[in-house]
């Protein structure tokens, strides 16, 4: 089984601070690689360095065997799923012509482009028929970030790049599309870097976990292993759960 | 004296129109070029602000020896296309730049190329405000376009300099109303493009 994504020795300077150092790691099929990490850890710096958003300084990412300074970054990136926080849709295009939009870059007929939104959009549980014309300022966050999830899949990507996706939703929409999410990856089988600060979402969602701290990937676990864990940081992750007063930990 | 109006008014029209598309046709693809280099913005910006600062009647003084220029039309509107760049150039800047970060990220991410990011999402997000400098700037323009009957330009100005030399309030205002109807007729019109068919 080959690695879909991998990093070696991957160092990344960006206006003359380190933002990661020396990172191995490598993403197989099928797996979710979650990223947990407190805010500027230089988990985020992952995603966009296989999406190639940025170029290694030092190193390699290799992208399905092919270094990522070596593709077409226009083709890398449409090859590649990416979900941001709130969705980043276009404001100015309804719901429907979001989803579509690589699709119709990538010069699909509008018909099978109809059929591959219709299919989504029921996929995220917003059918098209209600939600389709409506514009992204006409939704709530969590619907938002469900066509956020819809347009990434849209071109039949093989990897979906999460960077806090679900980050600025309400506890309880937060918790029905980490559902989705597990729902969705159980259907479509899709290998998926996920990064976020939350443990909770990172042991529910994750079948790997990558704890990042200063630029450095500090552990790469199974979420059971990493729940046992001796690594100071893991521990002060791990930490958090405890604190819950209700005591789901 | 209605004949008049109406032949001045025209004439009056077609300096603005004729103005408007020049310096819309300048001062848009210089603004988009512009949020691509910083010191290039930093340089036009510059340029077009101390435009805007010189008196039009001085302005309109100075281009009359440029030995290229015939006096009268070509000159007026070399001198109101002057100042009517600097609303749509700082607009278009503005809404270009005012498109919000994640969406940018996400059109790049998604693969969009420098041109699709352009045409797709920054020209439609900046096009309100786009079109509202093109509102600032045909208003200025209108009243701007008075002054330019002193260079032999034509237009309702004509009316307005015959009435001073005259002290006649009659054809001071055969100029002053219908420009001033025109101004208002436009900022409307434009207006009401903004908010019925851009999006926003």
């Amino acid at each position: 089984m080959s690695a879909i994504v991998s990093f070696s020795h991957v160092s990344c300077r960006l206006g003359g601070n380190d933002i990661l150092r020396d990172v191995t790691l490598e993403v197989q099929p099928g797996e979710t690689l979650v990223m947990l990490g407190r805010s500027g850890s230089g988990k985020t710096t992952i995603l966009k360095l296989i999406n190639r958003l940025y170029a290694p300084t030092e190193g390699q990412v290799l992208v399905e065997g092919q270094s990522t300074t070596e593709w077409d970054p226009i083709r890398l990136r449409r090859r590649i799923g990416y979900v941001i926080q709130e969705g980043g849709l276009f404001p100015h295009f309804t719901v429907a012509h979001n989803v579509g939009l690589i699709p119709r870059l990538e010069g699909w007929a509008e018909e099978r482009i109809d059929q591959r939104v219709r299919a989504l959009l029921d996929d995220v549980g917003l059918p098209h028929g209600e939600f389709g014309d409506r514009y992204p300022r006409e939704l709530s966050g969590g619907q938002r970030q469900r066509v956020g999830v819809a347009r990434a899949l849209a071109a039949e990507p093989d990897l979906l790049l999460f960077d806090e996706p679900f980050g600025a939703l309400d506890p309880i929409t937060r918790m029905e599309l980490q559902q989705q999410f597990l729902a969705l990856r159980h259907e479509f089988q899709k290998t998926a870097v996920f990064v976020t600060h939350d443990v909770r979402e990172a042991l529910l969602i994750g079948t790997r976990i990558g704890l990042v701290s200063r630029g450095r990937v500090r552990l790469l676990e199974s979420p059971a292993d990493f729940l046992r864990s001796t690594d100071e940081e893991a521990r002060a992750f791990l930490a958090c759960l405890d604190q819950s007063p209700t005591g789901t930990a | 004296m209605t004949q008049d109006i109406v032949r001045l008014s025209l004439e009056h029209l077609v300096l603005v129109s004729v103005t408007l598309a020049i310096a819309a046709g300048l001062a848009i693809p210089t603004g988009i070029v512009a949020t691509r280099f910083d010191r290039f913005r930093r340089g036009v910006v510059a340029v077009t602000n101390v435009v805007q600062t010189i008196p039009s009647l001085a302005m309109f003084g100075f281009l009359i020896p440029l030995p290229f220029l015939p006096l009268g039309k070509e000159t007026a509107i070399v001198a109101l296309v002057l100042y009517a760049l600097l609303p749509i150039l700082q607009n278009t800047l503005a809404g270009i730049l005012g498109v919000d970060r994640a969406v940018r990220e996400s059109a790049v991410a998604m693969g969009m190329t420098g041109r699709q990011l352009l045409w797709l999402v920054e020209l439609p997000l900046a096009s309100r405000m786009i079109v509202t400098g093109l509102r600032i700037s045909t208003v200025i323009t209108i009243g701007t376009a008075t002054i330019a009957a002193a260079i032999g330009a034509g237009g309702l100005g004509v009316f307005i300099f015959r009435g001073i030399a005259t002290v006649d309030n009659a054809q001071l205002l055969a100029g002053a109303v219908p420009a001033a109807i025109m101004a208002l007729v436009a900022d409307r019109g434009l207006s009401w493009i903004e908010r019925r068919w851009l999006p926003g």
